[in-house]
């Protein structure tokens, strides 16, 4: 079962729910995000075509994924830099940990990285008395409030100002304003004096490129760019399925990751990092490492119903257009990978979690999701296949299967379902109504005062169809 | 023309007047209607939870009642979408994958219907009302159904079509999820529904009962003065002046 402490994802969700600050909050980014995204997708134009220029690229790749890994492998320890290979968090874990201890390094650095988030690697150095600073700035006020992020882009997005700026002034000892000026000034002068003093800075990666051996990030504030270049040893963390053949698909992706994720035409900073400081170099690390994490993608290799997941690129579009996101957030999914994608990635990732198998269903399968991918991910018929899967594992609940094996047994048979139909609008009649009746004898009704919780049932227009047209003689003779 | 009306287990039961707008309107045209009555459900509900044996079971009387007939119509995006874009992968592997996959190239939606293959939107209705159209997601993202209601629509005399704001977003139906997530379904129906009133219009208007009623279901709770109507009632009413 669920883990006791996380509960199940509709009791996270009536949490949720009954948080109107949390709602308007993430109604109100995510309505500017999409608006943007519209935007700067239709002025590119042709967006249906670099769409499936993007999916065509990411699928061959995700297709021949280990010849890729392994040019990439080859042509990045060639630049200089070390490759790690780790099944899982664990593995991945370890093997930072390993550099640490190499570098004895007192204090590490991080630009935001959902795939660290993924590891739990935070949770690891605190548990080894390691001072990490986030140095994205959702990340940090995150790290302050000691929340994991809520949108795989815009990791506070459901913080008010206010609360940002209780946090900064209690970080500070001293009243710091609500103003934007004030709240970034005070979280650059605190995240400079990490830059400096870091012996490690540890990134995520957006993409990889095989032919280069390089790594490439996507950042906005240009924390990425000091992670990377100041402290003597650079890790780098990426899902094995992060690649791409050539330095030249990096151009549809340049066009298709900004637009998608925050509508902005050009990221503010796109940096290719191609191994170590060269000797003639003035900047950069002395060390990159590169953690290659595996942790449940490979299982989804040659699996038709799923491949596809991998061609993700992460941008987050699929959040911000999801209904059930923009009223509940990310928090609710409780999983690292909130959104539609996370409710797809979960259970692929973590096939024996029950927590994680719930998630598919937190969906009205309203396609929303697969129509703002940027990589073309059917995701909504992902959750419905997730959900089969959940039934033939034989992981369906026991009353569902009652009620649906009922189904098909009157549903099955035109004979059967004519006349219980009419007895269950007869019953309907004599009991429920249209629903506002006493709650506690909607309770009574299961699904039926569920829905009458907030909403009237419909109710009957006399005969059904069908039994106005038989009695017509099979016709309708209508005016 | 010899049409098949799958009339979906929801207008069956509980908006019989939709099909039979849909009758009346296609016999306008000098399409005649059959309904071959072994039809129940498109087996969705099943389905969408996961259980396929089971929606197969369903799905299999439509397979059945429809064999014979070149066109099948419905007035409903989410079960033609339901048909059309799962039947063929929903029934691979069985005898009937054939039939199905045969019965998914010949169902249309009713608003599809009548701008794909009879190519004239206007029944010549008037509806002197404003009135605004909620886009269901299906008949939008499986059909891929965005212009053809508006197409009839635009066609309708003296109604004011007014835009729905956040017109992309779902209302919350989904089906079974309306009922296992029910508190959030009605806080989705509930947005929907401020902003239908919002827009000032007096007809709410759609092609799936599924999100009518559930919208509608919101609105009757509030005791809102706003009528709900599938768009096949809408012209019916609109050509019975």
């Amino acid at each position: 079962m669920s883990s006791a402490s996380n509960g199940h994802m509709t009791d996270r969700v009536d949490v949720a729910l009954a948080d109107v600050a949390l709602g308007g909050a993430v109604k109100f980014t995510t309505d500017r995000l999409r608006g943007r995204k519209a935007e700067a997708s239709e002025a590119l134009g042709d967006w249906q075509e670099w769409r499936e220029a993007g999916r065509s690229i990411r699928a061959h790749t995700v297709a021949n994924l280990d010849y890729y890994v392994d040019q990439f492998t080859t042509n990045a320890t060639a630049a200089g830099s070390t490759v790690h290979f780790a099944s899982d968090g664990v593995e991945a874990v370890a093997a930072i940990r390993q550099i640490v201890r190499e570098k004895a390094a007192k204090l590490v650095i991080k630009s935001k990285s959902m795939v660290t988030e993924e590891i739990h690697l935070n949770a690891a150095f605190e548990a080894d008395g390691l001072e990490c600073v986030e140095t994205d700035l959702g990340e940090y006020i995150l790290q302050l409030a000691k929340e994991p992020p809520s949108h795989i882009i815009v990791p506070c997005i459901h913080k008010r100002r206010s609360e940002i700026a209780a946090l900064f002034s209690a970080e500070a000892g001293r009243e710091i304003a609500q103003d934007t000026v004030s709240l970034t000034a005070f979280a650059r002068q605190k995240l400079r004096e990490t830059f400096i003093a870091a012996d490690i800075g540890i990134t995520g990666c957006n993409f990889a490129l095989a032919d280069t051996g390089s790594i490439v990030l996507f950042s906005n504030e240009g924390n990425g760019r000091m992670t990377t270049t100041l402290p003597k040893t650079h890790v780098v963390v990426m899902g094995m399925e992060r690649l791409l053949p050539t330095f030249e698909d990096l151009d549809i992706f340049a066009k298709l990751l900004p637009r998608s994720a925050t509508g902005q035409k050009i990221t503010s900073y796109m940096t290719v990092l191609t191994g170590p400081r060269r000797d003639c170099e003035v900047d950069g690390p002395d060390d990159v490492h590169i953690v290659i994490l595996d942790n449940g993608r490979s299982n989804q290799l040659g699996d038709p119903e799923f491949q596809e997941i991998l061609n993700c690129i992460r941008c987050g579009a699929c959040l911000n257009v999801c209904p059930v996101y923009r009223h509940v957030g990310g928090h609710a999914y409780g999983n690292v990978y909130p959104g539609p994608i996370g409710a797809v990635l979960a259970p692929l990732l973590r096939p024996d979690d029950p927590a994680a198998a719930e998630l598919p269903y937190a969906s009205s399968l309203c396609g929303a999701c697969a129509e703002a991918c940027p990589v073309k991910i059917p995701l909504h018929d992902m959750l419905v296949r997730l959900r089969a899967r959940n039934v033939a594992r034989g992981n369906g609940k026991p009353e569902e299967q009652i009620a649906f094996t009922g189904f098909a047994k009157l549903f099955g048979s035109a004979s059967l379902y004519g006349p219980m139909m009419q007895l269950a609008r007869l019953g309907q009649k004599l009991t429920v109504g249209n629903g506002r009746r006493p709650q506690w004898f909607m309770n009574l009704f299961g699904p039926a005062g569920a829905w009458a919780k907030g909403r009237d049932l419909p109710t009957s227009q006399g005969a059904s169809f069908r039994e106005r047209w038989a009695k017509r003689g099979g016709h309708r003779n209508g005016k | 023309m010899r049409v098949a009306l799958f009339v979906t287990c929801l207008v069956d039961q509980y908006f019989p007047k939709v099909a039979e707008a849909v009758v009346d309107l296609l016999a306008m045209k000098g399409v005649t209607v059959a309904f071959p009555a072994r039809q129940t459900c498109c087996g969705q509900p099943a389905f969408n939870n996961g259980y396929t044996a089971e929606a197969r079971t369903v799905g299999k009387t439509l397979v059945q009642a429809f064999d014979g007939f070149t066109h099948v119509v419905t007035p409903s995006g989410s079960c033609a979408g339901m048909i059309r874009h799962y039947y063929p992968e929903l029934f691979a592997g069985t005898p009937d994958h054939e039939a199905a996959t045969a019965l998914a190239a010949k169902t249309y939606e009713f608003t599809e219907f009548v701008t794909h293959v009879l190519g004239d939107p206007d029944f010549g209705a008037i509806f002197p009302h404003r009135a605004v159209y909620h886009t269901g997601c299906h008949g939008a993202r499986l059909l891929g159904l965005r212009d053809e209601p508006l197409e009839l629509l635009a066609k309708v005399k003296e109604l004011d079509l007014v835009p729905l704001p956040f017109a992309q977003d779902c209302c919350g139906f989904g089906g079974t999820f309306a009922v296992k997530f029910a508190n959030l379904s009605v806080a989705m129906a509930t947005e929907k529904a401020r902003n239908v009133t919002e827009t000032g219009a007096n007809v709410l208007v759609g092609t799936d009962v599924g999100c009518l009623m559930n919208i509608g279901g919101v609105l009757r709770r509030q005791d809102s003065p706003i009528r709900v109507l599938h768009l096949a009632e809408l012209l019916h009413e609109g050509t019975r002046r």
